[in-house]
């Protein structure tokens, strides 16, 4: 065993990449459920982005592009999960396994021609002289747009909430979607465009595995992360930047398993590639001891009339 | 002089019901307008279409003259319509600011609105704080935000639904001053109500409504009470009575209950100390949100208490959950009729089973007897005059009023010693609700001890041996009824919760 092959700096910069994938997920999926929805198809938009984004980037020879057609695949599929919840008022929970099951089978479809393939690369930002500072240029500066604009999606979506008259409806529509259709809120309206937007978010964290962790394409290959991503939502007890802690929290220990694997520590490699889950979850579940915080709404079928 | 609201033949039918069949009104500036009619007489359903939360199949509004047909609730409240909701439209997790935000078209800077609230809610004696969190407001303040957020439109018409229904004596005062106040600033209100003496104190005049049609109309003041009752119904009313009866020897006995709600925005219950005798009916009131639900849990052993502070006939009962305290003749029924009381996809045969069983032989090691449990459920239906097609029918199907029937018959016909109810006549018509209060009474007759939880306190009057009140999970030393004032009952119900009368 010698731990000295871990090189911490590269550990926290990698860690920020693995972490990324969970934050757009589980950010979109916090509006959602904020809206009052609950959608279980995360990791079946995921997937369908990770596939959308990995071919469009491929015959276009641009990621960015690739990143927008997974953002519209993401929310394409999630329309389907509005319509079946919103319009013909089926059981969301069901509603969302079928979702995830689709979108698992439709990627492996649409993605048979794509194996093997390496996708254009997306060159990392020049930050210039930051990129320079030790310690903190390396770790914070050396990264790819995508990771920053996840960054900044959490700061938007906390502050729409917090300050803007949009998100107040947003979370007055979650919280009681019969007073709130009281008041004249369009509740089916409201809830389908935050489905939408979970369902891109979920799409740009499919495709962030895509084309930059893996950067290939394989079936199945989000492996679960969508749950995690919902997970992550609950025990963060629906608040944005306890998402982006939760998120970083599992990549930082993701990363350091596998370091620790690499470095041959005498644990059972099956111990080690469990602890993220394990320690992820007990650390949030201590942190949402404030259990009233669940929207009052969350998972219940609205229906205009009753 | 221009009416500034008038309806000419509104109509509004939907599946196997005329909820609204050709009803004319109109209401001039300032006047307070009262609709009356029981429940299911079509007094929701108009003031949803002048709300805009309905559309009338036909007939005409017009506002100042003008064509008035709001497509939904914003265009009513940009035409000067506001309205306070019978089920508080109101949002727990936000704060008061927040949610008055959400019911306003423009609303301003949370900061600028917190002012605004502060000034409103100062000129009409309506304390309140911007930044609370509702959840934590009790039903009076809730009231209050409901009526701030109408208020800060300016409405030229204020549409009121049942709003004394949760509030203490004190506090319907002090609304009424506000109402007052409003009116003689040229503000319309029309007021849904069925406690009749509270529309003869406020109202200029009155709409009947039966069965969706206007029956007739009045000036409350020079109408009695029980005239306009009897408009509602259409047939001349009954009042409960019974013999005098000696309370019995002691049969239920709490000392010193404190328990935790179980829900995050419940009341717990602190020291409740009484004693129930045989043949004797308890009359509980207090503002809705006081304990209540938790008392009557305790009682029924939905929650469990601790040793020596719940006995029944000197035996201590606090470890006994539902079932068994049912098998010993402490029988309950909750408020909330759909969900708790009843379950509302089964037929009215299961939920006749599922409380049954046990007393009334309806399962046999385990097996149950099916023909044994539609008989009951239909000796209910028939005792209690409960309206539907047959035993089979799910309870969702049922009424309010109906399912109240069947679940007040249902405890009534297991023969209890204890029973205790909760809001046993909420939302139940007049003559249903005078057949209800005549079976309590007669069970007590039969020398069972009945506890009656209710926020309507006519009711309480009428039928209770003994009063005491509920506020903030204390309930207050059972006075005898006889000779009880409405003052002394508030004061006894916790006065007006930090109100003041407007000081304009």
């Amino acid at each position: 065993m010698d731990l000295s092959v871990i090189n911490p700096i590269l550990l926290f910069a990698a860690l920020m990449s693995a972490a990324t994938p969970i934050l757009f997920a589980a950010t979109g999926e916090l509006i959602v459920e904020r809206a009052g929805v609950l959608n279980l198809g995360v990791e079946g938009m995921m997937i369908v982005g990770a596939i959308c984004g990995f071919a469009i980037a491929v015959e276009t020879g641009s990621p960015i592009v690739g990143f927008l057609a997974a953002a519209a695949g993401g929310a394409l599929l999630s329309l389907l999960f509005a319509f079946l919840t919103q319009i013909t008022l089926a059981n969301q929970v069901a509603s969302g396994l079928a979702l995830t099951l689709f979108g698992l089978g439709l990627s492996a479809l649409l993605g048979q021609g794509y194996v093997g393939i390496k996708p254009p690369r997306l060159p990392d930002v020049n930050f210039g002289f930051l990129a320079d500072i030790p310690l903190i240029g390396p770790i914070v500066f050396s990264h790819d747009p995508i990771l920053y604009v996840g960054l900044i999606l959490v700061a938007a979506v906390w502050a729409t909430l917090k300050f803007t008259r949009a998100g107040l409806i947003l979370r007055a529509v979650g919280e009681n979607h019969d007073a709130a259709h009281a008041l004249g809120y369009k509740v089916v309206r409201i809830r389908t465009l935050a489905i939408m937007f979970g369902g891109a978010c979920a799409g740009m964290g499919g495709a962030y595995i895509s084309l930059i962790r893996v950067p290939q394409w394989t079936e199945g290959m989000t492996a679960g992360v969508g749950w995690i991503a919902l997970a992550l939502v609950v025990f963060a007890s629906w608040k944005p930047w306890r998402v982006l802690l939760g998120a970083y929290l599992f990549g930082g220990i993701t990363q350091l398993q596998l370091n620790l694997q690499g470095a041959g520590v005498a644990i059972p490699v099956e111990y080690l590639a469990m602890s993220p889950y394990l320690i992820t979850i007990v650390v949030l579940v201590i942190l949402s001891a404030d259990k009233s915080a669940a929207p009052g709404s969350l998972g219940r079928t609205f229906h205009a009339s009753s | 002089m221009t009416p500034l609201l008038s309806l000419k033949d509104l109509t509004k039918a939907y599946p196997g019901v005329v909820a609204n069949d050709n009803v004319s009104l109109e209401i001039a500036p300032g006047e307070v307008h009262s609709l009356l009619g029981e429940n299911g007489a079509g007094k929701s359903t108009l003031v949803k279409m002048i709300y805009g939360l309905v559309k009338p199949d036909h007939g005409e509004m017009r506002m100042h003259g003008a064509d008035y047909a709001p497509s939904e609730p914003r265009a009513a409240r940009a035409a000067g319509v506001g309205m306070v909701f019978q089920h508080f439209s109101l949002f727990d997790a936000l704060t008061v600011a927040e949610n008055i935000a959400l019911g306003m078209e423009n609303a301003p800077r949370l900061s600028a609105l917190s002012d605004q609230i502060r000034k409103v809610s100062d000129t009409y004696g309506l304390p309140l704080a911007p930044d609370r969190i509702v959840g934590d407001l009790s039903a009076g303040e809730r009231q209050r935000v409901e009526i701030i957020r109408c208020l800060l439109q300016e409405p030229k018409l204020l549409i009121m639904d049942e709003p004394t229904s949760v509030l203490t004596p004190q506090e319907v005062d002090i609304l009424f001053e506000t109402l007052h106040k409003l009116s003689t600033d040229g503000t319309a209100i029309l007021y849904i109500s069925h406690k009749l003496e509270e529309i003869r104190t406020l109202c200029d005049s009155a709409t009947i409504l039966r069965l969706g049609k206007v029956v007739g109309t009045c000036v409350p003041k020079e109408t009695t009470a029980r005239e306009m009752a009897e408009m509602m119904v259409g047939k001349v009313l009954g009042t409960p009575t019974r013999a005098g009866v000696t309370p019995g020897d002691t049969v239920l006995e709490l000392n010193s209950l404190s328990l935790p709600s179980p829900s995050a925005f419940g009341m717990p219950l602190r020291d409740i100390s009484v004693k129930l005798r045989a043949g004797e009916v308890l009359g509980i009131g207090g503002v809705a949100g006081n304990g209540q639900d938790e008392l009557l849990a305790a009682l029924s052993g939905e929650m469990l208490a601790p040793p020596g502070t719940l006995k029944m006939k000197n035996v201590d009962i606090g470890k006994l959950g539902p079932n068994a305290r049912r098998a010993i003749g402490l029988l309950a029924a909750p408020e909330e009729r759909l969900g708790h009381a009843a379950a509302p996809d089964m037929s009215l045969t299961e939920n006749a089973m599922l409380t049954g069983a046990a007393r009334e032989g309806l399962e046999n090691r385990g097996f149950l007897n099916w023909p044994a449990a539609r008989g009951f459920a239909e000796k209910i239906i028939e005792t209690f005059d409960v309206r539907t097609p047959g035993p089979g029918n799910a309870a969702r199907s049922l009424s309010g009023g109906n399912l109240q029937k069947f679940v007040i018959g249902r405890e009534v016909l297991q023969r209890p010693e204890i029973l205790v109810v909760n809001q046993p006549t909420w939302g139940v018509d007049a003559s249903a609700a005078a057949a209800i209060r005549q079976a309590l009474l007669d069970l007590a007759e039969a020398g069972a001890a009945v506890i009656v939880i209710s926020q309507d306190l006519d009711e309480l009057m009428e039928i209770s041996d003994r009063f005491a009140a509920l506020n903030e999970g204390r309930l207050s030393d059972p006075r005898s009824t006889d000779g009880l004032t409405v003052e002394q009952i508030g004061l006894m119900m916790g006065g007006a919760h930090g109100m003041e009368v407007a000081h304009v």
